[in-house]
């Protein structure tokens, strides 16, 4: 089960988890990452077709990757609070390496190449070339 | 329906903030490149102009996948411009 949503609203962690940790008995791994927010609030702005899109075909990547039994992809947008949870990456396997390493490719990609925007108080948060680097070691 | 040599420009974050709009739409009466595009639409306005003039801070997308300055765009393409993404 491969799974993108793009939302407003929080996530449920545990619910998304028992989503694919459920899925057989050959899943022997879920890793899991959230991303909250840090320091101040924030305002995100994105481009909803172009980051479903994206953000399908990067899962479909992922999962040529690795040999991956379902993973999930969740990001939100709007108004987010100083610790609330803006992206969701799952990934569930039979061993943890490819669980770890598709969930680390996962939101490297998602750093770079998904289109969202945040805002801050004093402006528009600048892109890092650190993120790019980290995306980078991936290959194409 | 987009009619034909309309091409659909969408800007985001502070692209959109200067530009003053989120969308909107010009004729084209040839295929260019998006470059030449950008060059175009930065006479439109002064907004325009203040969005579009370093292109070095901008990237683009054609038909939601994202594209070099030199990707030819045709009418009824769906062009997007905006600041390099920060979302994750």
């Amino acid at each position: 089960m491969f799974r993108v949503n793009i939302q407003a609203e929080p996530f449920d962690l545990a619910l998304e988890h028992w989503a694919l940790s459920s899925l057989g008995p050959d899943v022997g791994a879920v890793a899991s990452f959230v991303g909250q927010v840090r320091d101040e609030v924030l305002e995100l702005e994105h481009y909803p077709a172009m980051a479903l899109r994206q953000m399908e075909a990067v899962l479909a990547d992922a999962g040529a990757r690795w040999p991956l039994k379902g993973a999930t992809l969740i990001h939100r947008y709007g108004r987010l609070d100083v610790g609330a949870p803006i992206v969701l990456v799952l990934t569930a396997s039979s061993h943890r390496q490819a669980a770890f390493e598709a969930a680390e490719f996962l939101m490297d990609w998602l750093k770079t190449r998904a289109p969202f925007w945040k805002k801050a108080s004093d402006g528009w948060v600048e892109a890092k070339a650190s993120d790019d680097a980290a995306a980078a070691r991936w290959g194409n | 329906m987009t009619a034909v040599g309309t091409v659909t420009l969408l800007y985001f974050a502070w692209v959109r903030e200067k530009v003053g709009v989120g969308t909107e739409q010009v004729e084209l009466d040839r295929p260019m490149t998006v470059g030449a595009l950008i060059e175009g639409l930065a006479g439109l306005s002064g907004g325009h102009g203040a969005a579009l003039a370093d292109r070095g801070r901008l990237r683009a997308a054609v038909n939601q996948d994202f594209v070099g300055w030199d990707a030819v765009v045709q009418p009824g393409d769906e062009v997007a411009i905006f600041p390099p993404v920060t979302g994750g």
